[in-house]
């Protein structure tokens, strides 16, 4: 165990996460140069692209260090948004320690002191690592200042390095093994294991990432799911070395894997505890949440021959998104589709773009909503995360709306700006620490519907990036709320309509047509939108038709020339959807969300 | 429907600004081409059915001498079989030519001309770089008359920087009086690789915004249709359908035709193909024994349908709801009713007869009526 250690990089996105990991990767030599790509730990298309960890990735390096002992590092990659903080505190509960890496050029950002402060709750190591100290903007001794002033960190316990280049590598590695502690457990107790992470395996069914904190597993094991109290007998467990390893066992201290004929995902819980069926430990490991979707949207086959292909996607991207939920649903204006469970709105983007990227499907989303308490007259209780089963207002006893209490982070010169933007997103019984010198930590309570509509986008906008964020869910409060319908062309549009605070109806009903008129393309005819509560109209806009767009001349060379220029229109048009005779692009869905301030 | 010929003639004496139909201004090469193109001609023998129309265009035909002119059709005559009232279409350019010439071209059966006027106003024309001005452009009318051609069009162009909506219908009034049989009004459009498209890049050319293109579209119609033409397609009127365009109605409903020449472009059921826009290219080609076709694409049912969608609305006629529903086993009426209706509740189209097609106004919007 002495030769183990745990550990996680944390950066703002762009400081070089990917590219340290890449290095030590390199440098302990478990990929040859030919299989080498960069940003080996982002696996999937969409994360490379946008520079994001969206699952958590372990990987276990053997490395020979200078007192020359062999030891085993295993680095836990995490993800890097506010919809995933859950995960993040899973796989940051795993580890001893963190490499807190920053920028040289751009010093301390706000998500790494979120993330900072994640660590330090859990006691772990932190060792600071100025990185890209090469580029001619580096300014190290400002960020050392920082490390001091900003982060409450020892400037002195910090290493410089160019993970680019490698310069550096070497040493981060050394302090590793010399700062970071060895696991402590011990494998001859009742097995605790914690559950970080679960991926899909079309062969092997789920693979459990798990961190062994006492006991030992082998396969043959019976492993019991504590909080879900189901059992499972172990087929193998075994170590990442880029590729799964097999092992014979995997004990106290140790970060692996467990395959144990679990069939989707959905069926483990990120944070549950293994024990052994026979031999349970006395209590679960502390920290289990359950990850419960908080954002609702249906979607929708552009074309509905795609129907059959949507549900076949679903099935089997629930298998790996173990946060995702569906359940069928249909819509008048958009016909037959599926009502999805999200964790926030950055995981529904993910979702969408992978439905569309990896199943090759277009798709349409509609707007996005939390979930409503109603109690009727009858004293039955009804959960509403659809607008089109907004209960009929005269049955109607009490409404009510989930409140998040959200934690936020910044410099203090943004205080006032934030507080503004929380009011206004009607927040509620504020609370002001100052967790360091300069900086803020300002709690609201805020209605979890105003923080699906941009706040987020919002508070990095009026915070420069420096504003952290991070939310719980807390309780639901007695709130006035309406139904907002959207028509075009005289025609309801359930996928456009919202449930809103009454206060703020009118200026939605506004913002919705005024976006939607930016979002569909003018067509031959009048477009007429509307908001509307209750068949009483309060905002309404005009789409005027184009009158002139015929080609002058069409001969000969001309008519191929012009075909072709048409089937590219009508592809792009089979990326909308047809509501009666409107075509109506699937970004005017989600823009409805977004306002004109960021 | 018996098929069309198409001969296109490479030179110009110069080039005019908007145009970017494919020629070359020296003429040294006249002869070499004609030799090949009457080569190319025996490459196709026999290929075609009878041949009911022939146009001659360009580039500019009235380049060539008349000997020139008179030794082409009798190739063409010998190559290719005619039926006995074809229509034969040359392309002239008012200036080029004269009394005696345009009196041959008729006795070497052309009856038909179509005459490149574009405008009467010298300042437009010097603006498109036409060579001819507005006398010449009467004068040439006259001859054309006098030597007792009874089939003549114009060609014209409006939504020229600075021409506003009176300037053109005045200029419509003039040519009235020569009460054309055929008309084409081509709404300015800058074409790419022209002067024309360099100069509205930098900004030095402004053209008409949708609203005026629209007005000036409508107010065309209106006008030409009060005066008894038919506004059959898009840019064509003619005094009655027996004057319009037979040649290139062809292009439009997909009968077959064969185009010779630089950069032409044939049809023959679901091939096209076209030849080289290169003079040197198409002569050394056709020199070497080889058709001077560039490329060719066989168009699927369903590229078929696209386009007998976005042509027949197009025209007047519009579309024969069953023939379409039979040779693309597509009904349009079951497939896009709602919008189908909505478009005539709008006053874009309308169904008649057995036929969808457009109205004025849809016309104007023919492109995206295609992609309902």
């Amino acid at each position: 165990m002495k030769y183990i250690r745990n550990f996680s990089i944390i950066a703002h996105i762009d400081h070089g996460k990917s590219t340290l990991a890449d290095r030590m990767i390199q440098y302990t030599g478990v990929v040859d140069e030919r299989n080498f790509k960069n940003q080996i730990l982002d696996d999937m298309d969409i994360e490379r692209e946008r520079g994001i960890t969206i699952k958590s990735q372990a990987i276990t390096l053997p490395y020979q260090a200078k007192d020359g002992n062999v030891y085993f590092f295993n680095l836990i990659d995490t993800p890097g948004h506010v919809d995933f903080s859950y995960e993040v505190s899973r796989s940051l509960a795993s580890c001893e320690g963190v490499i807190l890496l920053i920028d040289a050029a751009q010093g301390v950002q706000a998500q790494t002191v979120a993330n900072l402060y994640t660590a330090m709750e859990h006691d772990l190591e932190i060792i600071p690592v100025i990185n890209k100290i090469d580029l001619p903007s580096a300014d190290i001794e400002a960020v050392m200042e920082q490390i001091d002033s900003e982060l409450g960190l020892d400037p002195f316990s910090s290493l410089t390095c160019s993970a680019k280049s490698g310069t550096g590598v070497e040493d981060i590695l050394e302090t590793i093994v010399q700062r970071i502690p060895p696991p402590k457990g011990n494998p001859e107790a009742p097995l605790a294991s914690l559950i970080f992470d679960a991926k899909y395996d079309p062969f092997r069914g789920t693979i459990i990432n798990c961190r062994i904190f006492d006991g030992t597993v082998k396969s043959g094991d019976v492993i019991r799911f504590m909080h879900n109290e189901t059992t499972y007998k172990v087929e193998e467990v075994g170590s990442f070395l880029i590729s799964r390893q097999k092992k014979d066992n995997l004990s106290a201290g140790e970060v692996g894997y467990i395959i144990a004929g679990v069939k989707t995902v959905s069926d483990v819980n990120i944070g549950d505890t293994i024990t052994l069926d026979n031999r349970p430990c006395s209590k679960p490991l502390p920290g289990f949440k359950e990850a419960k979707p908080v954002v609702f949207a249906s979607i929708y086959p552009i074309a509905s021959d795609d129907y059959e292909e949507l549900a076949v996607a679903l099935e089997k991207y629930e298998l790996n998104d173990a946060s995702f939920t569906y359940q069928k649903d249909s819509s008048a204006a958009l016909g037959q589709g599926f009502r999805c469970g999200f964790l926030g709105l950055l995981h529904l983007d993910i979702v969408q773009e992978r439905l569309e990227r990896e199943y090759d499907l277009s798709i349409i989303l509609s707007v996005p909503s939390v979930r409503y308490r109603f109690t009727l007259n009858s004293g039955e209780v009804a959960y509403i995360d659809n607008p089109s089963f907004y209960p009929d207002v005269m049955t109607i006893a009490k409404s009510e709306e989930p409140y998040i209490r959200a934690t936020m982070m910044f410099p203090e010169r943004y205080l006032g700006s934030v507080m503004k933007l929380c009011r206004e997103k009607r927040g509620d019984k504020s609370a002001l620490n100052y967790p360091s010198p300069g900086r803020v930590e300002l709690i609201f309570e805020m209605p979890l519907a105003e923080v699906i509509y941009d706040f987020y986008d919002r508070l990095k906008t009026i915070t420069q990036g420096y504003g952290s964020f991070d939310y719980d869910m807390i309780d639901y409060r007695e709130s006035s709320l309406v139904l907002l319908d959207i028509l075009v062309n005289g025609e309801k549009v359930d996928a456009l309509a919202q449930i809103v605070h009454r206060d703020l109806a009118r200026k939605r009903g506004l913002h919705a047509c005024e976006k939607l008129k930016e979002e569909i393309p003018r067509q031959m005819f009048k477009i007429a939108i509307q908001g509307a509560i209750g068949g009483q109209i309060i905002s309404r806009t005009t789409i005027s038709p184009f009158r002139k767009d015929v080609t002058a001349k069409c001969y000969g060379g001309d008519i191929t020339r012009k075909r072709k220029l048409l089937e590219k229109q009508r592809k792009g048009k089979k990326r909308m959807k047809m509501v009666g005779s409107v075509a109506i692009p699937q970004s005017a869905f989600i823009a409805i969300l977004k306002s004109d301030q960021t | 429907m018996n098929p069309g010929l198409y001969i296109h003639i490479p030179f110009c004496i110069s080039k005019c600004n908007y145009c970017n139909f494919y020629s070359v201004t020296s003429l040294d090469l006249i002869s070499d081409f004609l030799e090949s193109l009457f080569t190319e001609m025996g490459m196709y023998r026999g290929q075609f059915e009878v041949f009911d129309t022939l146009y001659i265009g360009g580039g500019t035909p009235s380049a060539l001498r008349v000997e020139q002119i008179e030794k082409l059709l009798e190739k063409a005559q010998e190559s290719f079989v005619f039926s006995p009232n074809s229509e034969i279409t040359i392309e002239v350019n008012p200036g080029d030519v004269n009394a005696t010439l345009l009196k041959a071209l008729l006795k070497t059966g052309v009856n038909r001309i179509n005459l490149g006027i574009q405008s009467f106003d010298n300042t437009i024309l010097s603006f498109l770089g036409r060579r001819h001005s507005h006398k010449e452009a009467i004068s040439t009318l006259e001859m054309s008359r006098d030597a007792g051609f009874d089939n003549l069009g114009f060609d014209l162009i409006y939504g020229v920087p600075g021409q506003n909506i009176n300037d053109w219908l005045q200029t419509l009034d003039q040519v009235l009086i020569f009460n054309p049989e055929h008309l084409s009004c081509y709404e300015l459009t800058v074409e790419p690789g022209t002067p024309l498209a360099a100069s509205y890049r930098k900004g030095n050319v402004t053209l008409p915004d949708e609203e005026l293109q629209y007005d000036f579209f409508i107010k065309t119609s209106e006008k030409l249709e009060d005066a008894g033409y038919i506004h059959y397609e898009v840019s064509n009127f003619a005094r009655g359908m027996t004057y319009a365009s037979g040649h290139n109605q062809k292009y439009w409903n997909h009968t077959p035709y064969l185009g010779l020449g630089p950069s032409a472009h044939s049809l023959l059921h679901n091939k096209r193909w076209w030849n080289h826009k290169s003079l040197r290219t198409y002569i050394s080609n056709i020199k070497r024994g080889k058709p001077p076709v560039q490329d060719a694409e066989y168009l699927t049912k369903d590229q078929l349908r696209l386009e007998a969608l976005y042509l027949g609305l197009r025209t007047k006629k519009g579309i024969n709801l069953c023939d379409f529903k039979r040779k693309y086993n597509y009904d349009l009426l079951i497939e896009k009713k709602e919008i189908i209706m909505k478009l005539i509740d709008g006053g874009l189209i309308d169904i008649k007869n057995g036929y969808i097609y457009p109205s004025r106004r849809g016309l104007a919007v023919a492109d995206s009526l295609s992609l309902i």
